[in-house]
């Protein structure tokens, strides 16, 4: 590596001053870091051009509705009323029910992975919940059409009639007939839990895998079982971490897109009856109208996706922020 | 239940993780007497009255449901069957483990059975939705006609005899190879700049990053729908697919790569210094070919993340029945947009068309991800088989040289990386 200031070293040592050496960047190396530090900052002008082109794009609709975009729960570009009013609250209803199933049997299968199941089988259960995480989400759509669908209508007619009575929000009108019950929020939130399970499961077996192993023996020692040791070492250590992945994964249901899109009917209300069918979200809304020629009808889509951009934005930072601050999420960061 | 014999060791081991030393290690035999005589225990592995307990729970169980479900109350379906079923295992379960154990040791057990009931259920759907793509879509994929020809000249209400999925698959491994083509080189430059060059930008990167792979799919699609179609006023065509899937992918392979660079150990770096190279060289010949089976399964996942993606696909790519092997001209469509279309004909042939389609699909992440767990797997450093094989061949072929003066420059020029790191296993 070439040295800068030779000749001052050499005078240095001719006059007995103590030398300091100090390493130069070479031109490859100028090259190399300017170069690397453009693809660095290329995240940055990508994330910029998404939320630009979505704000340009969709200043025309925002400008016809003004606020009321996001209140409005019609969709009729041609007159002028549309907004997400009902589609956003729809889409958290699904991403809520997704996360009743999808937390408790993650969160499980995340400790069974990391502190239950014998080593051997370790590997292949984590390459399960990889292979789970990579199928594609069209298949899970197809899947839940064709296969779920049929086979979670009883569970739903049985709710409905023996439930709905105490909990109205259960009810559903014409209940005798099996299409009162497809195509429903409810089964749009069990296929989208399918989908997250991997992600949070994942996430947080990492993090629950990571408790100190001095920590989880000294549990032992005092006498406790593996449950009282995962009680007691794992679950507190593994909180925030385990907090931050399942807020991940609400973030990655609110986005999800093709799975909601094949499976439920198209709804312009905020659907308060999960188990009646009709429900929509912002992802599918835009899967399914995108053809819309028309430059109002794509603007409003392209306002829509600002929104849905948006939503997943600020959940991700909080997200973020709660791994960051938690004991194990610092341990994950470096 | 073989209770009396194993009365004496179920009371010793309920109260035994006190006498055991370290994490309990999966073994056969809870509790033996060893050569000096002296009872050692393991907590946590399976005794035959354990065993006879879960057999017991889930048998009972099985019967009662059967009988209460199928037989007593007006029920139907197999979800709340199994529903069913394993609420009653755990309640049997629970009661029959009380009358043996104590309430501690009944805590664990359960425990257990619910954890690993969750792992199970996530398995059996796993299985369950692979095994039923395949079951729906094999018929089809195995006729001559379904990998050979497209769409073109196929109505709704033609048999399975015509048509097929050539186009879709064309489609989609050219747009799959362009995204590789561009997110690749930005997704490790990206994560090169992160690990290796730092400063006051790395972490704010990083977060960009990390929001990134979070971003909605259907969000990607709309970018490019946005940018490129609408605004620069190009078609919808493959290319245009492939950008929206750079999108998406990059930030996979970034953060996949950004882990396995990261633990490349530092005295690889500071050997390589100190022989004289520069920050880039080092790069090149020692960080990025320690990494290699690291960097090649972040690849793999990445591409097997993105031959899925369907939405971002939906808006840019448009679609066509006709086979179109030009991305940069004309609608192309790829698998997942084709299972899109398709399932949502009424028409049953149209049906199991879309399962074919997604049986292909389905065989293309396997072979990604497969390939992906072949490559991967090994710590930075640690050299495949073929690797070391190579190296202790020209290993052999300079001890049979060695015999006759050394040229300067035995076989082949060694690489920095073979230099640097001859048996890396001692530095991990």
């Amino acid at each position: 590596m070439p040295m800068t200031g030779e000749t001052a070293a050499a005078s240095a040592i001719e006059d007995q001053i103590p030398i300091r050496i100090v390493p130069g960047v070479s031109r490859g190396d100028r090259v190399f870091r300017l170069v690397f530090r453009a693809a660095g900052l290329s995240v940055f002008l990508i994330m910029g051009l998404i939320a630009l082109f979505l704000a340009t794009r969709g200043a025309q609709a925002l400008h016809a509705t003004g606020w009321s975009f996001l209140t409005e729960q019609r969709w009729q570009t041609a007159a002028h009323r549309f907004g997400v009013g009902a589609v956003l609250p729809d889409g958290i209803i699904i991403a809520v029910i997704a996360m009743l199933i999808a937390v408790p049997v993650a969160l499980g299968a995340a400790l069974f992975i990391s502190e239950y199941a014998p080593g051997g089988l370790r590997r292949y259960l984590i390459s399960a919940v990889d292979l789970m995480a990579a199928v594609p989400s069209i298949v899970y759509g197809l899947w839940g059409l064709i296969f779920l669908t049929p086979r979670v209508i009883g569970f739903e007619r049985w709710l409905s009639t023996h439930l709905g009575g105490v909990l109205p929000f259960l009810k559903v009108r014409n209940g005798e007939i099996a299409a009162s019950y497809t195509q429903s929020a409810f089964i749009a939130g069990i296929v989208v839990s399918l989908m997250v399970i991997p992600i949070i499961c994942s996430l947080s077996r990492e993090v629950f895998s990571q408790a100190p192993t001095g920590e989880r023996e000294g549990a032992y020692a005092l006498g406790a079982t593996r449950w009282g040791m995962v009680r007691t070492v794992v679950l507190p250590f593994g909180k925030g971490g385990a907090i931050g992945a399942v807020m991940l994964g609400f973030g990655r249901a609110m986005g999800e897109t093709i799975a909601v899109a094949l499976i439920i009917s198209p709804l312009f209300a905020v659907s308060t009856h999960p188990l009646q069918a009709g429900a929509n979200s912002i992802s599918s809304l835009i899967a399914l109208r995108y053809s819309e020629s028309d430059k109002l009808s794509l603007s409003a889509l392209m306002a829509a996706g600002l929104v849905l951009f948006v939503i997943t934005l600020l959940v991700n930072m909080i997200a973020a922020a709660i791994i960051s601050r938690s004991r194990s999420g610092a341990a994950t960061n470096e | 239940m073989s209770e009396g014999s194993d009365a004496a060791m179920t009371t010793i081991e309920s109260s035994g993780a006190a006498v055991c030393a370290g994490p309990p290690r999966d073994g056969a035999g809870a509790a033996y007497l060893d050569a000096s005589g002296q009872v050692r225990v393991r907590p946590g592995s399976l005794t035959a009255a354990d065993a006879g307990t879960l057999a017991g729970a889930a048998a009972g169980a099985l019967g009662l449901v059967w009988l209460l479900y199928e037989r007593i109350l007006p029920f139907a379906g197999a979800l709340g069957f199994w529903m069913c079923w394993y609420a009653a295992f755990l309640g049997l379960y629970w009661g029959i483990a009380r009358s043996q154990w104590e309430a501690r040791h009944v805590r664990e057990k359960i425990a257990a059975a619910v954890l690993t009931g969750a792992g199970l259920l996530m398995l059996v759907v796993l299985a369950d939705q692979v095994g039923y793509v395949v079951f729906r879509g094999s018929g089809v994929l195995g006729r001559g006609n379904f990998l050979t020809t497209d769409m073109e000249k196929t109505g709704p209400l033609d048999g399975l005899a015509g048509g097929g999925v050539l186009h879709a698959v064309i489609g989609s491994l050219e747009q799959l190879g362009l995204a590789t083509l561009f997110a690749v080189p930005l997704g490790i430059a990206a994560a090169v700049f992160m690990s290796e060059i730092g400063g006051r930008l790395a972490q704010p990167v990083r977060a960009v990053v990390n929001a990134m792979t979070a971003l909605p799919s259907i969000v990607a699609g709309l970018f490019i729908l946005g940018s490129v179609i609408l605004t620069l006023g190009y078609d919808r065509s493959g290319f245009a697919a492939s950008l929206a899937l750079t999108v998406m992918m990059m930030p996979i392979v970034t953060r996949a790569s950004e882990v396995v660079i990261r633990v490349v150990p530092n005295t690889l770096r500071e050997a390589s210094y100190a022989l004289g190279a520069s920050q880039w060289r080092t790069v090149w010949n020692v960080v990025l070919p320690t990494a290699r089976s690291g960097l090649t399964t972040a690849i793999l996942l990445g591409m097997a993340r993105a031959v899925g993606e369907t939405s971002p696909v939906l808006l840019t790519a448009g679609f066509t029945p006709r086979t179109n092997a030009n991305p940069f001209s004309g609608q192309q469509i790829s698998l997942p947009l084709y299972v899109w279309n398709y399932v949502r004909y009424p028409q049953p042939d149209m049906k199991i068309r879309a399962f074919g389609g997604a049986l292909a699909l389905m065989a293309i992440v396997m072979i990604l991800f497969v390939a992906a767990r072949l490559a991967g797997g090994r710590p930075p450093g640690e050299l495949s088989r073929r690797t070391l094989r190579r190296l202790a061949r020209d290993r052999a072929a300079a001890a049979s040289q060695s015999a006759a003066p050394r040229p300067p420059a035995a076989g082949a020029a060694p690489t920095a990386a073979a230099v640097i790191h001859p048996e890396p296993e001692s530095a991990s």
